[in-house]
């Protein structure tokens, strides 16, 4: 059996992040998303939120360098897990970023100051954050470390260029020379359209989600991204990559995400006892072919794979996952996304998505909440912190400790990302708490 | 590979192909020549990408380059190893204390180590050779400083330990860049 032997569990003892929805400072910057992205609903970029009591928020950062805002996660974070990271001796760094988006070669090498990493081990993984915590989480199982810090962060707004770096992921030969201008956004609308297609889920269910995760996100003192949005407004943004708009792609945001792990042992050495200790009880992960036009664009066979893997060694029966899971934090960088996700990782049958959405089944207070946070739709897209970012909300949920976005009874998260446009790689974490 | 086109399983084998140059290379292989891609012998695929990035100084850098445009060198001082770090940052890397406390050093120091480039980055030979050194600063802790070019100073003159002092750009040139430190010159 794979399933982890108690007495050998991994706990989440610490989180924190920086950046995100920066109330009161206003970008002095020209923020470089007019430049380079698909300009939304032009309130996206500031949207008012309510919940905070507060005017305006802003996507951007523009009083802090990368490793500052880094620097802030990483010492809320270990705060939170009462540790004195320069006095452990046995525990590890992983940072997730990728050297076109820092706009650094070896971005790895300008990491260890601002996380307390000096001459300790540290690595990066190249990939979305859930692929780092899986690695701390497999550093710690291994033997090798009690601690492991687990880093990532995103710095979109120092990025002008970044429909360009998403070109650049584009295979050269078939797929990057078929139009010298064309946004790669046109991924995202061919996997929406077969999705619907075969699903037979349709473009007011796409909209639904919008409508569910910018609302939820009105109750995350995080979001940049909140409003009060109704579907008819969101088929009726401009189309994108048909069948997807404007306001179905999530927008950028700036952040640091830092999450500690610990062995059981450390963890109840740091806590005193496993309150406030989310679990670990199962990882997965899996990466479809990078052939856009031979894998499968109606499922996320990526997302099944992962959560098949995952379900596995936390010992879950596929057809109960919807009934031992409290909430789930998925991806959702585009409307169809979330829906997409739910059926791969089998929260419902294929088809079945749209109307659970339609039918508040996944509402913050319905049977089975989806993105109470808001999502990326809600909170921002974050690049490579994107599926770490929906750990922190998921640990925020099972401490109970969610505020405005409190699941009632929470003890079980399922967290799962996308690595995003053009890939089809992805990853699940089961999460639980003792509450 | 479409049935009907080839039947199934045939080997459709290769086109044929061009013949490895016996003569006229020294190297093994086919020698692929400029004209060879000009004349389209060879399939070649050219894309050029413009990556472009605004970063934000932060606070650390923001006050170290504000103090350049100054004409003076900022450090920051950990409270808790009472290290005066130069370049300043808001952390101390030993300790991960948190620095809000902002010192001058001199633009003065001590040539630490340092190497003398006598080829460009296309590997060809320069006319006069770069001295490229690591100046110890006075006023910063022991071995923090920062690195620039020496000049005033014949490559063979160097030597570690020298004492040298910065050159600035006048107060109209100065921008708040590493270059407005010329070089550093012997003192």
């Amino acid at each position: 059996m794979d399933i982890i032997p108690k007495g050998e569990r991994i706990g989440i003892v610490g989180v924190g992040y920086a950046g995100l929805a920066d109330i009161k400072r206003v970008s002095a910057k020209d923020h470089p998303s007019n430049s380079d992205t698909i300009s939304t609903n032009t309130s996206s970029s500031i949207d008012t939120n309510i919940s905070t009591n507060v005017s305006i928020s802003t996507t951007t950062t523009p009083h802090y360098s990368y490793k500052e805002l880094m620097f802030l996660a990483a010492r809320m974070a270990y705060e939170d897990a009462d540790i004195m990271v320069r006095r452990e001796d046995r525990i590890s760094f992983i940072c997730c970023t990728e050297d076109f988006w820092e706009g650094n070669m070896i971005s790895d090498e300008y990491m260890p100051d601002q996380l307390g990493a000096v001459l300790r081990p540290l690595c990066t993984v190249a990939a979305d954050g859930l692929y780092g915590l899986i690695t701390g989480f497999m550093q710690i199982r291994s033997g090798l470390v009690d601690v492991a810090v687990v880093e990532a962060h995103s710095k979109l707004s120092d990025v002008v260029s970044r429909k360009e770096i998403v070109r650049f992921a584009l295979d050269p030969v078939y797929i990057r020379g078929i139009h010298p201008d064309i946004d790669p956004y046109f991924i995202a609308g061919l996997e929406m359209n077969r999705f619907l297609y075969e699903t037979g889920n349709s473009r007011e269910s796409c909209a639904n989600v919008v409508s569910k995760n910018k609302g939820n996100a009105l109750a995350n003192p995080r979001a940049c991204y909140a409003s009060n949005v109704d579907s008819s407004a969101v088929l009726s943004s401009p189309v994108v990559a048909y069948p997807l708009t404007s306001m179905e792609v999530s927008n950028y945001a700036d952040a640091s995400i830092v999450v500690v792990l610990a062995s059981e042992h450390k963890a109840r050495m740091l806590k005193g006892s496993t309150d406030g200790i989310v679990w670990i009880d199962g990882v997965g992960l899996c990466s479809d072919t990078p052939w856009i036009h031979d894998r499968n664009l109606a499922d996320a066979t990526y997302a099944s794979l992962a959560a098949e893997m995952a379900y596995r060694m936390a010992g879950i029966e596929i057809d109960g996952v919807n009934k031992y899971i409290d909430l789930a934090e998925i991806d959702d960088t585009f409307s169809y996304k979330e829906l997409q996700h739910m059926e791969a990782l089998r929260l419902c049958r294929k088809g079945e998505a749209g109307i659970l959405v339609k039918e508040g089944f996944t509402a913050k207070d319905g049977d089975m909440p989806v993105n109470p946070s808001g999502g990326s739709l809600g909170v921002g897209y974050l690049v490579e912190a994107t599926g770490i970012h929906r750990v922190l909300e998921a640990t925020l949920q099972l401490r109970g400790s969610a505020g405005g976005m409190q699941v009632q009874g929470a003890r079980r998260a399922l967290v799962q990302s996308w690595r995003g446009l053009p890939t089809a790689s992805g990853a699940v974490v089961l999460l639980s708490s003792n509450q | 590979m479409k049935e009907g086109v080839v039947k199934k399983g045939q080997d459709i084998g290769v086109g044929r192909g061009i013949e490895p140059n016996p003569v006229g290379s020294k190297y093994a292989g086919i020698e692929v020549k400029e004209s060879d891609l000009r004349d389209g012998r060879y399939m070649s695929i050219r894309y050029s990408a413009m990556f472009r990035y605004r970063w934000d100084t932060g606070i650390a850098v923001g006050r170290f380059l504000e103090g350049l445009r100054d004409g003076r060198i900022v450090g920051s001082r950990c409270n808790v190893c009472k290290r005066i770090l130069v370049p300043p940052r808001v952390f101390c890397e030993l300790d991960f204390a948190q620095i809000d406390d902002w010192v001058y050093v001199y633009d003065t120091g001590r040539v630490n180590t340092y190497s003398i480039s006598y080829i460009d980055k296309q590997a060809r030979r320069m006319s006069s050779p770069v001295i490229v050194a690591v100046v110890e600063l006075d006023g910063a802790s022991q071995g923090m400083g920062i690195m620039h070019l020496l000049g005033e100073v014949r490559p063979e003159d160097v030597y570690v330990g020298m004492r040298v002092k910065a050159v600035w750009r006048s107060r109209e040139e100065r921008k708040g860049a590493i270059t407005d430190i010329v070089y550093f010159k012997p003192l």
